[in-house]
């Protein structure tokens, strides 16, 4: 008899919807439904059974083809990799779990790793702003219960986070929110209607690039000083009535994405809006939340700032101190200046995102790439270690984008014999004490 | 003063960590004492002696020091970092940090340098004869103090982020700078001979920035106040000030709201 698992939680983005429920075989093999979850998360589950996947390493040979081998040489070509290589990018981190990390920090932290996160292409420039300025945030429960002026500002939640605008944002009646969407007032700022748009109360088309301009505007105007007559496309006495309703508010929220953080400016896009947020907290309650992309991408910013104190891009290579700078040890620019020896990839995938010179700089060096499925990275390494998909065949420590630790589930068995990566890592940190004991590979 | 020769005879395959060469590491030792001091790649130590042929000796003193480094250093960090005291002229262009956290002396770089030089420099007068990258006398990352003191002359281009929080001194950029000049400065002078993409002062709360080319779009914080005659870097001209950033917090000094001034050449 197929069975019901309750409450899992969606490893798929950062609003880790926790109401799952999915449908599994009697023998635990086999994922036979999703219910609860939007199109994206659904499909995450429905991989766990496709035909096709890749259960044992593949190592690339001379003639450009894959061989299956064992996860003991894998683990041993990994280590005598790391052991070896001066400089070692360690990329990805965002789909597994706070365990699997601090394992991984382990090993870099022995063999002089950089260990950066999906952040460096997505959210890193909000990270650098709240290096600068600090952040007056909330937790997703208090927008919900709370909120009553909403502002997306170039994000895009109706296809990021599909779930967002309904559990938290817009739609749920909450504590003291009872009308649900009736009492809030939505905004949206962006330099495209999109489809959050559509579910805007009022929607503000800046030109695009101006965001600082208009942030700044928005601010001159809280304090009551003269502006010019448009700021970005947008005139200013539509600028002076928005400020004076967001005043009104009782508890207001920005949610903010991809539109700011890779615009013209980036960090400073996200640091005048923190400002803003801080300005606003001269007149009602006011608070600022990244949309995080992938569902532990805060997770391990969390893990490093905890151990390190930053939260991406961290260079361990100097072993008596961790160091940080975004520019300089980020992923894009290590592989751009070719200033690693080897690269180290697990649960992500550069090679969909990073720009072709990062890649085709990253192609050229010794690398390994830990992930459950075949992707663009598996394609130009020499090695893919696959593993069981956390938060599907395996638990762990995830974080939400309001900083929320929450425990994912384990809902069916992964295929037989393969390792996790909590256990990967350990063999492989394991095996890279033994080669520094032997004084190297 | 002394005099001591570095020649790369080595190129570093990876970049080059050069934290020890400044004068103040350099003070009181033989060629071949310098030889051995450390130089970084990824987690390899070597020494300088690998990647240098190491001539003459130095003062006893960091400002009895004098530097002078030939050949391609374009793959080098942290060149001049943190001197106080001495000389150091670099005759190729270098990578970043360089002149980073110097609190006196003169460097002199005879190319272009990375970013992130110059950055939170306190004190001495740094010049560069060539083009410099992004985050020239800035703040380091997620510190709230940039270049605080001294003197900064950039004969070409500057990047993006130039004097980010800056607290003080004098920056001096002869050409062109992109996005974001002097955001969040909090006293000091920046002097712009040529012209400035866009983002010039935002969020800024005290100093003056004078710009004498033109700004692409100027901040909607700035209100233009009157009209003044002044001399500035030995050029007299007649600017229209500005007061700014009205959308940032400004202190109160006597009684009276202080604001950042922005001249603009007319």
């Amino acid at each position: 008899m197929p069975k019901d698992v309750t409450d899992v939680i969606c490893p798929f983005c950062g609003t880790l919807c926790d109401d799952l429920i999915v449908t599994v075989s009697d023998d635990n093999k086999t994922i036979l439904g999703v219910k609860n979850a939007c199109a994206i998360g659904a499909e995450k589950f429905n991989h766990q059974r496709l035909p096709g996947r890749v259960t044992r390493p593949r190592m690339r040979q001379a003639d450009g083809t894959f061989k299956e081998v064992s996860y003991d040489e894998a683990i041993d070509w990994t280590a005598k990799m790391l052991v070896k290589s001066r400089k070692t990018l360690m990329y990805g981190w965002a789909s597994t779990s706070c365990q699997a990390m601090s394992i991984g920090h382990e090993i870099a932290e022995k063999v002089g790793g950089i260990v950066d996160n999906c952040a460096t292409v997505c959210h890193g420039s909000s990270l650098i702003a709240i290096e600068d300025v600090g952040v007056p945030s909330c937790t997703l429960g208090e927008v919900k219960n709370r909120a009553d002026r909403v502002i997306f500002w170039g994000c895009n939640p109706a296809h990021a986070h599909p779930r967002h605008m309904s559990r938290y944002s817009i739609f749920p009646r909450g504590f003291f929110t009872v009308k649900g969407h009736k009492g809030r007032k939505i905004y949206c700022v962006d330099c495209r209607y999109t489809d959050t748009a559509k579910c805007a109360d009022e929607f503000i088309q800046v030109q695009q690039g101006y965001d600082y301009e208009l942030l700044n505007a928005f601010r001159t105007a809280a304090r009551g000083e003269a502006l010019p007559d448009t700021v970005g496309g947008v005139p200013k006495e539509k600028i002076i009535e928005i400020v004076e309703d967001l005043k009104q508010a009782r508890f207001g929220i920005i949610f903010f994405g991809m539109g700011l953080t890779h615009s013209m400016g980036r960090n400073h896009n996200i640091d005048i809006a923190i400002n803003l947020t801080r300005d606003m907290n001269d007149f009602t309650k006011f608070a600022i939340m990244a949309m995080r992309g992938h569902w532990n991408v805060t997770g391990s910013g969390q893990v490093l700032g905890w151990q390190y104190g930053f939260p991406y891009a961290v260079d361990l290579s100097r072993r008596d101190q961790a160091r940080h700078q975004t520019g300089e040890t980020t992923s894009v620019d290590l592989l751009n200046r070719s200033e690693v020896e080897a690269c180290f990839y697990i649960a992500t995938d550069p090679g969909a995102h990073f720009p072709v010179d990062a890649m085709i700089s990253s192609s050229r060096k010794p690398t390994v790439t830990i992930d459950p499925h075949i992707q663009c990275t598996t394609e130009i390494s020499d090695l893919h270690i696959p593993v069981a998909m956390v938060g599907v065949e395996t638990g762990g420590c995830a974080y939400r984008m309001d900083n929320v630790p929450i425990e994912t589930r384990k809902v069916v068995e992964p295929p037989e014999g393969m390792l996790t990566d909590e256990q990967l890592l350990t063999r492989i940190n394991h095996r890279v004490d033994e080669l520094l004991a032997k004084g190297g590979a | 003063m002394n005099t001591v020769t570095l020649t790369v005879k080595n190129a570093p395959e990876l970049f080059l960590e050069c934290e020890n060469v400044n004068t103040d590491a350099f003070a009181g030792k033989k060629a071949d004492q310098i030889a051995k001091l450390g130089a970084f790649q990824g987690k390899e130590i070597t020494t300088l002696g690998d990647y240098f042929t190491i001539t003459g000796e130095a003062g006893a003193t960091a400002a009895d020091t004098k530097i002078v480094i030939n050949g391609d250093c374009t793959k080098m960090k942290y060149i001049g970092a943190k001197m106080t005291a001495g000389e150091v002229v670099v005759n190729s262009a270098c990578d970043m940090y360089t002149g980073s956290w110097m609190k006196g002396g003169k460097l002199v770089v005879n190319g272009d340098v990375h970013s992130f030089c110059g950055l939170a420099m306190a004190g001495g007068e740094f010049t560069i004869n060539g083009n410099a990258g992004n985050y020239l006398g800035a703040a380091y990352r997620g510190d709230w103090r940039g270049m605080s003191g001294g003197v900064l002359r950039v004969k070409g281009n500057a990047g993006s982020d130039v004097a980010t929080f800056m607290t003080g001194g004098e920056m001096i950029i002869e050409g062109n700078v992109d996005i974001h000049l002097g955001t969040h400065m909090e006293g000091g002078k920046i002097i712009l001979k040529g012209n400035a993409n866009r983002r010039v002062g935002g969020q800024l709360v005290k100093g003056e920035i004078y710009v004498f080319g033109s700004i692409n779009v100027m901040m909607p914080g700035y209100k233009p106040v009157r009209d003044v005659e002044l001399e500035v870097d030995g050029t007299k001209a007649k600017f229209t000030e500005y007061l700014g950033d009205l959308g940032e917090r400004h202190p109160k000094r006597k009684g009276e709201t202080v604001y950042g001034h922005l001249y603009m050449k007319q």
